[in-house]
């Protein structure tokens, strides 16, 4: 029973052509003609459906021209529809003025692959930059990446703001801080911020065409190394897609394993948050301390795992390090060391006034807008979303809510507040999981013999990693080779989030607001 | 003539001069230790000093002479104040030419000099910086001259070796006025020299700063002058504040042998207002810039209060 599948069968009728081949077998997926393409998601947006991602393939090898997919979620059901593109006329209608977040996956289909959305309201490029050559789309299979490319002279054209009293401050690539590199570019009239343009590119490595040169097993290393600080949250998505297309299923104490990689990962992360959110308005004490605990947990990785940011421990097929009893031992009373002295740190969090009269009201994100603009993750989660895929789309040892009992806050003031109150309760959480992981951890091995993908199969999935849910979605070559490999990281939905919430707030709140979303350049820039 | 004045005079501006740093030093040693953390030492800002001087001055294409001069003219002002705020000894032959209105004005000067840097290389930055300390200023000195006025009618005077004068001759008394200009001055002083809640000095995001957005294409020795006329007027708030409300320990007229007392008092009296500032800045969080209105604005309700007190009460 799928309810979005139901939609959509009902709204367009015979147009709708059902695809095999695309695993796990609980994410359908279904081909509809060009014209209905925007149809369909009319029909998702009637359905309460949300715009996940949207992506272009290039399958020539395959015999076929383009593929634009378009992935819908509602609930626990993901839904791709796919059109194709022929090669002579490369335009699809755009989904922009049904789903917001389609402005920046199309203008990056379009920069990247070369397809133009017929109907998008802003022909800027977007990742590209204006020196790569008009022709010059990296995804498609024409393009040899070992040839350097030419460079053209061009500028970029920012949103204009007239007036009185009008000024502009643009700020970075280049931050004060260590940070990765985006340009904001504010109009301000006094304080009041009045627009924000965000615009990033300025790490991109070219990941997802360097994907379809690697075999399945280095695609694993490279995918842990998409954005840094979410290495297992990636990775462990690339697996599961690639393992529900060769059709191994991890024995379940890899499972678990995973899940305690995810859940420090996503304590370590919320930690150096919340103190980085404290130091932002000046409150350097919680930073010093929330990074001593930070760095607790990772000099514990290293110990127990050998990475600092468990790096490459997580490997198609299972796990490449398993947990001894003095490990166990050692998790155990670190995380009772941890929430005791989190407690009082977020003791003092909490009843600093001078703190509360930052941190509330700032940066909100309504309910409605968080919405609109399909924001996943801690986001979503402060703007009263409640989405998070350890419950809508799980795997073992999340998928046994009776043992488990997970439970995801959800806040609905949307201000820098909620958005750091959430990590809080998260933490708390990640806390609860991690003791019940390793007193009920399962016996067994700890990966299962590697498979390869079945030529010509496409693979999905989506991983809660801190940020919120990251998707991977694989497509097998004639040859089994990787053909595309689609990253969407949350901060490719979430950055659209900051530029909302920023409206009406004054200058100086920005970096508080910024730091309260924390979201990444890397695995958005890819 | 009598070299002796002389000699205080010039004791007291190298007082100033080398011991500004170590105060910051000291400020920022608490402050790490505070945070749970090891400290640089007590004389971390020598060194950053020496590293800036032996750094080449790199210019904005567009600066004018205003850029070049301001940081000689902001140390210039702050080496003058130092003459005149008795913090050794009352015997100062600078101290009858101004009094503590020339100060405020001093104080301005600089300000409004560094203001005129921040716009003239035209940065967004810049101008910023320049626009929020122009909007303290215009709160925090009036408030500054309310608080002060107070003072100076408790002790009949204006000038500051005269008011510390007075308050050795015993014609002095404890007046609730009194505390009412100290509270005052203890917000203005935060202000004014840029501590938590009002802007943070060791910041690196622009968009937040105040005073540091105005200096952020200095370089080279134009920044050591500037960062070091920083420090120098914190080293002369805390000693301003000190012979307004506090002056015991400093010479009085003709005491030589004062001297190396008045160094040792004032020496503690720094570490003691060292762990002051850094108590308020632990426990605070930058305010938000508008809050600036009404934390300026009790400043100067706190001061108007004083000066009616000391009417209606004394």
């Amino acid at each position: 029973m799928s309810t979005l599948k139901d939609a959509l069968t009902s709204a367009l009728g015979e147009n709708v052509t059902l695809r095999d081949a695309q695993y796990p077998n609980s994410v359908i997926s279904c081909t509809v003609p060009k014209e209905k393409f925007v149809d369909a998601a009319k029909t998702m947006k009637k359905a309460f459906a949300l715009l996940a991602a949207e992506w272009a393939t290039d399958e020539s090898p395959m015999g076929r021209g383009f593929g634009v997919y378009a992935c819908y979620r509602w609930g626990a059901e993901y839904l791709i529809v796919k059109t194709e593109i022929s090669v002579d006329d490369p335009t699809f209608p755009s989904l922009t003025k049904q789903f917001v977040p389609a402005y920046r996956f199309e203008r990056q289909i379009k920069s990247l692959m070369g397809i133009t959305p017929a109907g998008h309201p802003d022909p800027r490029p977007w990742i590209k930059f204006e020196d790569w050559p008009e022709d010059a789309w990296p995804l498609r299979k024409s393009f040899d990446p070992s040839k350097p490319m030419s460079r053209v002279k061009g500028e970029y054209q920012w949103i204009k703001a007239d007036g009185e009293g009008v000024y502009e401050i643009p700020v970075g690539p280049v931050h004060a801080g260590i940070i990765e590199p985006g340009h904001f570019r504010f109009q301000a009239v006094g304080e009041t911020v009045i627009n924000l343009e965000g615009r990033l590119g300025y790490v991109h490595k070219g990941i997802e065409k360097r994907f379809e040169s690697l075999s399945w097993h280095e695609g694993a290393r490279l995918a842990a190394r998409v954005s840094g600080d979410t290495t297992v949250a990636h990775v462990l998505a690339y697996c599961m897609a690639m393992e529900s297309m060769a059709g191994c299923n991890p024995p379940e104490r890899a499972l678990w394993l995973r899940a305690l990689f995810l859940e420090r990962e996503r304590i370590a992360n919320h930690l150096g948050d919340l103190g980085a959110i404290c130091n932002d308005a000046a409150f350097a004490f919680m930073l010093y301390q929330m990074m001593r605990l930070k760095e607790m947990l990772m000099r514990t990785n290293h110990k127990l795992f050998g990475h600092r940011f468990i790096m490459d421990k997580v490997i198609p097929g299972g796990v490449a390090v398993d947990i001894g009893p003095e490990g166990k031992s050692e998790i155990y009373n670190e995380m009772d060391y941890l929430s005791k002295e989190f407690e009082k740190l977020v003791a003092i969090y909490d009843e600093n006034s001078s703190l509360e009269d930052r941190v509330r009201d700032t940066g909100i994100l309504s309910a409605e807008m968080a919405r609109e603009l399909c924001v996943v993750g801690i986001v979503a989660r402060a703007s009263g979303l409640n989405l998070d895929c350890r419950i809508f789309n799980p795997f073992p040892p999340y998928g046994q809510y009776e043992r488990l009992k997970l439970d995801v806050p959800v806040l609905v003031t949307g201000d820098v507040h909620a958005r750091a109150w959430v990590r809080v309760l998260e933490v708390r959480e990640s806390i609860r999981l991690i003791r019940w992981l390793l007193v009920n951890l399962p016996g067994g091995a700890i990966a299962c013999p590697e498979t390869m993908p079945e030529p010509g199969s496409a693979g999905f999935a989506a991983v809660e990693g801190w940020r919120g849910e990251i998707i991977y979605w694989l497509q097998a070559g004639l040859k089994g080779e990787i053909n595309r490999c689609m990253v969407r990281d949350p901060s490719s939905v979430n950055w659209l989030g900051l530029e909302q919430s920023i409206h009406g707030n004054i200058v100086p709140d920005f970096p508080l607001c910024n730091k309260s979303y924390n979201q990444s350049y890397s695995g958005h820039d890819l | 003539m009598n070299p002796y004045p002389l000699i205080v005079e010039m004791l007291q501006i190298a007082t100033l001069i080398v011991l500004a740093p170590a105060f910051v030093g000291w400020v920022r040693t608490l402050k790490c230790w505070a945070q749970g953390r090891t400290s640089a030492g007590l004389f971390q800002p020598y060194r950053d000093l020496d590293k800036l001087f032996s750094k080449d001055i790199l210019l904005p294409e567009n600066a004018s002479w205003i850029f070049r001069f301001t940081p000689y003219l902001v140390f210039g002002t702050m080496v003058l104040a130092g003459g005149i705020i008795p913090i050794l000894s009352i015997d100062l032959p600078l101290a009858p030419t101004a009094d503590v209105i020339v100060i405020v004005a001093l104080f301005a000067i600089g300000r409004f000099f560094t203001a005129l840097a921040g716009m003239d290389i035209g940065t967004a930055f810049g101008g910023m910086g320049s626009s929020r300390e122009m909007m303290i200023a215009s709160l925090a000195e009036p408030a500054m001259l309310m608080a002060i006025f107070t003072v100076s009618l408790a002790n009949k005077s204006t000038s500051l070796s005269q008011i510390v004068h007075v308050i050795y001759s015993g014609q002095s008394v404890l007046r609730p006025s009194l505390s009412f200009a100290l509270l005052a001055f203890i917000l203005i002083a935060l202000a004014e020299t840029g501590r938590i809640p009002v802007d943070n000095p060791s910041t690196h995001l622009e968009l937040t700063m105040i005073h540091e957005a105005m200096i952020l294409e200095y370089s080279g020795r134009h920044l050591a002058l500037i960062e070091w006329a920083g420090m120098m007027k914190l080293f002369l708030f805390v000693m301003m504040g000190m012979a307004l409300f506090a002056p015991w320990g400093i010479a009085p007229r003709g005491d030589i042998a004062a001297i190396p007392y008045a160094l040792v008092i004032t020496a503690l009296k720094l570490g003691v207002m060292g762990i002051v500032i850094v108590s308020i800045e632990t426990g605070l969080a930058k305010m938000r810039l508008f809050r600036l209105t009404e934390f300026l604005g009790a400043a100067f309700l706190l001061a108007t209060l004083g000066m009616l007190s000391y009417f209606i009460l004394d």
